[in-house]
């Protein structure tokens, strides 16, 4: 069988929140496309029945809110993809529901908001930096997405936990970035914008679905992200090797 | 040697005797290492991530509780989860010295090993009651599954608390496929790599599945290291290829870097990429061909890491430094203190090599 001429095949990647939504529609995108992947989600029969439903896809069952479950994640993902190029910090709560004030919001939600949506990506990061690094050396593309909103960067009424989370999110891929380019690894925040997901109707309930991006569009143009990185990587590795063999 | 009994991998007092290729003996605080070494030198480090490779469970035949830690390998692909050499101990745990341990019931090929969700068949022994080849039932996700979340790391009685992943976790750790720490690692943080990269000093990785360090069984032990499995990447084979036409030395970052290179270049012509199972003894006796220096623990003389040291020095350069770890009160174990050892004889004539200089005293 001729591999298609958009193939991402050999590309490793990582999604948690692989189960709904916008993580789930990353899952069915890559794995069309020819990458491996392994998704993570908290709900293990969920898992499993995603799993089964996309053939070659790895499920792992897990918390990334939880500090004891970030290492058996870990493992277990490097260890099914044998490696990894890719991170997907997907996984997001919306602190309390239905939306609160941040006057209403009680401490333990807003902890339980930052445990998700800061904690768990940074501590999943730390944990499978080495991987990235390892991708990195060997010249393959090594680059971490964290989805963030744009309640990261507006004040919302009511998004308090959510926002402010986000915002955190944003800063720390800032300066993750920084600090790990000169080990290769990339790290952004992105934007999927206003998706048709199960955490948007449970935050919003009223909205016009039909005006919302389908999960599967912002997708597509997550991995086109993915795609052209892989392509920079690739243009500056050959550039590295140029000098050396010259 | 005191045993450092906290899992703590860069403890700020950690620190690093340097012997020098001729045989002068220095001591330094740890995170000096990059200062240690000179522009143009390449160091190798192990970034195999480590397994929770002891699981506890039952034998099904007698119903005793036994202890299985894998121990063995036959390829470095992380997805070979089904098959594993193991060393099984009887009932008791970690705070009982390996040495005083009671050996498992009677093992028989077709024996059945029930270990928390894990199902597994003794497939036959390996010429010691406590050594056997296993396999494990069920799908490779759902084995690695049931090794993440039921195993916990193999666990040293000299270490007060229980250790969790995290303390035996390098910072470059990438694929699961140690059984113990590549523990010279732990000298690692992404600082000293920033530095190493400031002072033109190279970094390189290879993947190597580190085998158990101690069965406290004085049979097992003499056949150790184990056979285990690595993977030299085409990078790292490039980065040694530079170094050596460049003149600079291959710094090997433990006893797990020094044994993947040296099989790998065993056959003495170009390095070859690619896996392979470092199968050698390495001591006295071995000719070095790609490692000129290592970086590694303080090892007990007797051990099989202590032997590998004897291809790098004369046993009276290692009988002194020995000494001077024990005069000194170096921490010795796992997350105890550094030797740097460099080559007293280099195969290959070498520039004169004239690191910076340490604010430290001869010894």
């Amino acid at each position: 069988m001729s591999k298609r001429h958009d193939s991402l095949e050999g590309l490793r990647v990582a999604i948690t929140g692989g189960t709904s939504g916008l993580g789930l529609a990353l899952v069915e995108t890559l794995r069309a496309r020819g990458a491996a992947v392994a998704f993570v989600a908290r709900n293990g029969a969920r898992v499993a029945e995603v799993a089964r439903a996309i053939p070659g896809a790895h499920g792992i069952a897990g918390d990334v809110a939880s500090k004891d479950d970030i290492h058996p994640i870990a493992l277990q993902l490097t260890g099914a993809l044998g490696g990894l190029d890719v991170l997907i910090n997907n996984a997001s709560t919306l602190g309390p529901v239905p939306l609160a004030l941040l006057a209403d919001t009680e401490c333990e939600e807003f902890e339980a908001a930052l445990r998700t949506n800061v904690l768990g990506p940074f501590r999943l990061t730390k944990a499978l930096l080495g991987a990235l690094a390892s991708a990195a050396r060997s010249g393959r593309p090594a680059l971490v997405i964290n989805i963030i909103s744009d309640a990261a960067i507006n004040a919302y009424a009511g998004w308090g936990a959510y926002g402010a989370s986000k915002a955190s999110l944003a800063h720390l891929s800032r300066i993750w970035d920084v600090e790990l380019r000169p080990q290769g690894v990339h790290v952004i925040a992105v934007d999927p914008g206003d998706m048709d997901t199960p955490m948007h109707a449970a935050a919003l309930p009223d909205a016009d679905r039909a005006s919302l991006k389908r999960p599967s569009d912002a997708a597509r143009e997550i991995v086109a992200l993915i795609e052209a990185h892989g392509k920079e990587a690739a243009r500056a590795a050959r550039e590295h090797a140029e000098p050396a063999s010259a | 040697m005191l045993p450092a009994n906290t899992p703590n991998q860069r403890p700020p007092d950690a620190r690093l005797l340097v012997a020098d290729a001729s045989g002068r003996l220095r001591h330094a605080s740890r995170d000096w290492l990059p200062r240690a070494l000179c522009p143009g030198d390449l160091v190798v480090a192990n970034d195999a991530a480590t397994l929770p490779a002891s699981l506890r469970g039952t034998h099904v035949r007698s119903g005793a509780e036994v202890e299985v830690r894998l121990a063995g390998r036959r390829s470095i692909a992380a997805g070979a989860v089904r098959e594993f050499d193991a060393v099984v101990f009887g009932a008791g745990d970690y705070r009982t010295r390996t040495e005083d341990r009671p050996l498992p019931p009677v093992l028989r090929p077709g024996d059945s090993l029930v270990l928390g969700p894990l199902r597994a068949r003794v497939q036959r022994l390996l010429g010691h009651p406590r050594l056997i080849a296993l396999r494990f039932a069920g799908t490779p996700d759902a084995i690695r599954s049931g090794i993440a979340h039921h195993g916990r790391p193999i666990q040293y009685a000299h270490v007060e608390q229980p250790l969790a992943l995290w303390d035996v976790w390098t910072r470059i750790a990438a694929l699961p496929v140690a059984f113990e720490s590549p523990s010279a690692g732990f000298i690692l943080d992404w600082r000293m790599i920033a530095e190493l990269a400031e002072r033109q000093i190279g970094f390189a990785t290879l993947t190597h599945a580190a085998g158990i360090s101690s069965t406290g069984d004085a049979q097992l032990d003499a056949r150790l290291p184990f056979d285990e499995p690595y993977l030299l990447p085409e990078s790292t084979v490039q980065a040694i290829e530079c170094t050596r036409e460049r003149g600079g030395r291959v710094v090997a970052l433990g006893t797990t870097v020094v044994r993947a290179l040296e099989h790998a270049g065993a056959g003495g012509g170009p390095l070859p990429s690619g896996p392979g199972i470092a199968t050698q003894r390495i001591g006295r006796d071995t000719r070095l061909r790609v490692a000129d220096a290592i970086v590694t623990g303080t090892h007990e003389p007797g051990s099989s890491h202590y032997e590998l040291l004897g291809a790098f020095a004369s046993t009276s350069l290692l009988e002194r430094i020995s000494d001077a770890l024990e005069r000194n009160a170096y921490r010795t174990h796992e997350f105890g203190d550094s030797l740097l050892l460099e080559r007293q004889t280099s195969a290959l004539a070498r520039p004169a090599c004239v690191p910076c200089k340490l604010s430290i005293a001869l010894v």
